[in-house]
């Protein structure tokens, strides 16, 4: 693989799932009268003690509102909320603080890159998209066409669910602006080639945004070996806090960007003559921020760093081979994504029975997994679906689990047999 | 194919189906497993839905399954008769449970029986409950919406 880097796993305990699973209190509960196997890691992943500790933390000692400077409380606040912007630095490789911009999550980071690119928009200009984008990396770019006259085009995938090259290529043209690609698929798990399709959108001087929501929760992008211009992703399913999420940006084109929204915090100066705005990151930061938020994305980062990421992955393949051989001891399943390269993400149908029935069935026996169109509804009409089932898996699931979803899915069979 | 007055009457449920036939039908199931095939068997008594009713003023918003619901109200009787679509098989049965409580009866008497009442006595309340996403409150919105307009 070329386009992710996996951190050195030197000098690290050995990949251990029920020391892991000591660490997600969550996890050890009874759901309906069964312990919980908990697959719906893609719609937002669990949180490790070290996260939900450093937030009682903050909260408890050091709490105040940051860049006031006028106080110790201040300080500690500032310190803490910095430190946890310069460690999502080091995990995405960025070069710089300025580059990574706090948001609420991808959604938002992804309208502030649409909103910020649509003065270098014009009537024709196209921004490529693929089928199987989540609505988050297709709604706000058909936002700014609508104000731009650029258009929306998608680049066509395959039945199996790997992005089409061929049509990439072909649609890849002098009108293209923007390449908005997701890394990984929530619905397929389709792992793209996200660097070479960089490579040559860039060789063509097209700007490149990359949608890391599912990507980051299995692996560790590296924005600048991806030379990427934009890259996005959400603190809530990468093991931290709802309500936060990160837009790593280029300096350049940042600065070059008009502010998202206005006030406090994003200013240099305000005068009913002339405001001017603030340097970066601080730009596109108004109001004030989610500090303890910011904090616990900081802590869920660092407890991965304290893992073995690539005994992490292994584990992780692990698992979805074993789903996929059991595929076949449940009649009329089919899963719906075979590409290539996948992370441990299942979405399937089974013949006669409708997703809300298998979601419901497993949910009575203790299994959360999503069901429904995933929010990327140009993919299910693909696959002429209303929607399907997901199972999502985490590195802090077992083989046990993925055993425990195939009964249940064996029970649920015969239940309408 | 177009439901005729026919059609609303011969709907068993509420009729040759019971409350009183579910109800004591659920005292004797023992697990889930029980539970959801009775359920799931009770959906499959829902009559044949007519295809020219599939349009979207029939449609009820806010459910996964796609859910389909028409009415008729009987000028001699006073009673307000209902048929209910839809292609999940779990939404279909508590579907039927709910025409089963409300198809039949007059606007008023509809108005007046508490359907969250009867999910928490067949411990069936989650379905039904507002963070359910699976549309089984809309339906019942819907439903006593219809009654609502008949009675006024």
């Amino acid at each position: 693989m070329t386009d992710l880097s996996v951190a050195n796993s030197a000098n690290k305990p050995a990949f251990d799932v029920a020391a892991i699973r000591q660490d997600f209190p969550i996890l050890a509960q009874q759901v309906n009268g069964k312990p919980l196997v908990y697959l719906d890691n893609g719609a937002s992943a669990q949180k490790p003690l070290a996260v939900l500790d450093a937030m009682d933390r903050y909260y408890r000692e050091m709490h105040s509102n940051v860049h006031r400077g006028a106080h110790t409380l201040g300080d500690r606040a500032t310190t803490a909320f910095e430190g946890a912007r310069e460690t999502v630095r080091q995990f995405l490789n960025a070069g710089s603080t300025r580059e990574i911009i706090w948001t609420r999550g991808t959604t938002e980071a992804i309208n502030l890159i649409a909103n910020g690119l649509a003065p270098r928009l014009n009537e024709g200009d196209e921004i490529l998209v693929s089928r199987m984008e989540h609505h988050a990396n297709i709604v706000p770019w058909q936002m700014v066409a609508e104000r731009t006259g650029a258009k929306v085009v998608p680049i066509d995938i395959t039945p199996e669910g790997d992005l089409d090259l061929d049509s990439f290529n072909r649609l890849l043209g002098d009108r293209t602006k923007i390449l908005a690609i997701t890394h990984v698929s929530n619905v397929l798990g389709t792992v793209n080639p996200v660097a070479e399709l960089i490579q040559k959108a860039r060789a063509r001087n097209v700007l490149t945004v990359v949608d890391g929501a599912q990507a980051v929760p299995h692996y560790q992008p590296d924005v600048q070996a991806l030379d990427c211009d934009f890259y996005a992703f959400s603190s809530h399913k990468l093991f931290g806090p709802t309500g936060i999420g990160v837009l790593y940006g280029k300096a350049r084109l940042l600065e070059d960007m008009p502010p998202y929204q206005g006030g406090g915090e994003m200013i240099e100066r305000v005068s009913f003559e002339k405001t001017t705005w603030n340097t970066l990151p601080y730009k596109f930061e108004a109001g004030t921020p989610a500090i303890a938020e910011a904090v616990g994305l900081g802590a869920a980062i660092k407890y991965l760093n304290g893992l073995d990421r690539a005994a992490m992955e292994a584990a992780e393949r692990s698992l979805l081979e074993r789903a996929n051989q059991l595929v076949e001891t449940v009649p009329g399943m089919e899963i719906i994504g075979t590409a290539k390269k996948k992370v441990p993400v299942m979405s399937f149908k089974i013949a006669g029975l409708h997703p809300s029935d298998i979601g419901t069935l497993l949910d009575q026996q203790g299994i959360a997994i999503r069901t429904g169109h995933h929010c990327a509804m140009p993919l299910m009409d693909f696959y002429g679906v209303p929607g399907t089932a997901r199972a999502s898996f985490a590195f802090y699931n077992t083989m046990e689990e993925v055993d425990q979803l195939f009964s249940a899915l064996q029970k649920i069979q015969r239940l309408f047999a | 194919m177009t439901a005729s007055e026919q059609d609303f009457k011969n709907n068993p449920l509420g009729t040759k189906t019971t409350l009183e036939d579910v109800t004591d039908a659920f005292e004797f199931l023992d697990d889930w497993e029980e539970r959801y095939a009775y359920i799931i068997d009770l959906g499959k008594q829902l009559p044949a839905f007519p295809d020219d009713a599939r349009m979207e003023e029939n449609y009820v918003h806010g459910c996964q399954s796609q859910v389909w619901l028409i009415h008729h109200y009987d000028e001699d009787t006073g009673k307000l008769y209902l048929l209910i679509d839809s292609d999940a098989m779990i939404v279909r049965g508590l579907a039927a449970i709910i025409l089963v409580a409300l198809n039949g009866k007059s606007p008023r008497e509809l108005l007046t029986t508490d359907i969250d009442e009867l999910f928490e006595e067949l411990d069936l309340f989650r379905h039904i409950s507002p963070t359910r996403g699976n549309g089984l409150r809309a339906m019942v919105s819907k439903i006593r919406d219809i009654a609502a307009a008949q009675a006024a």
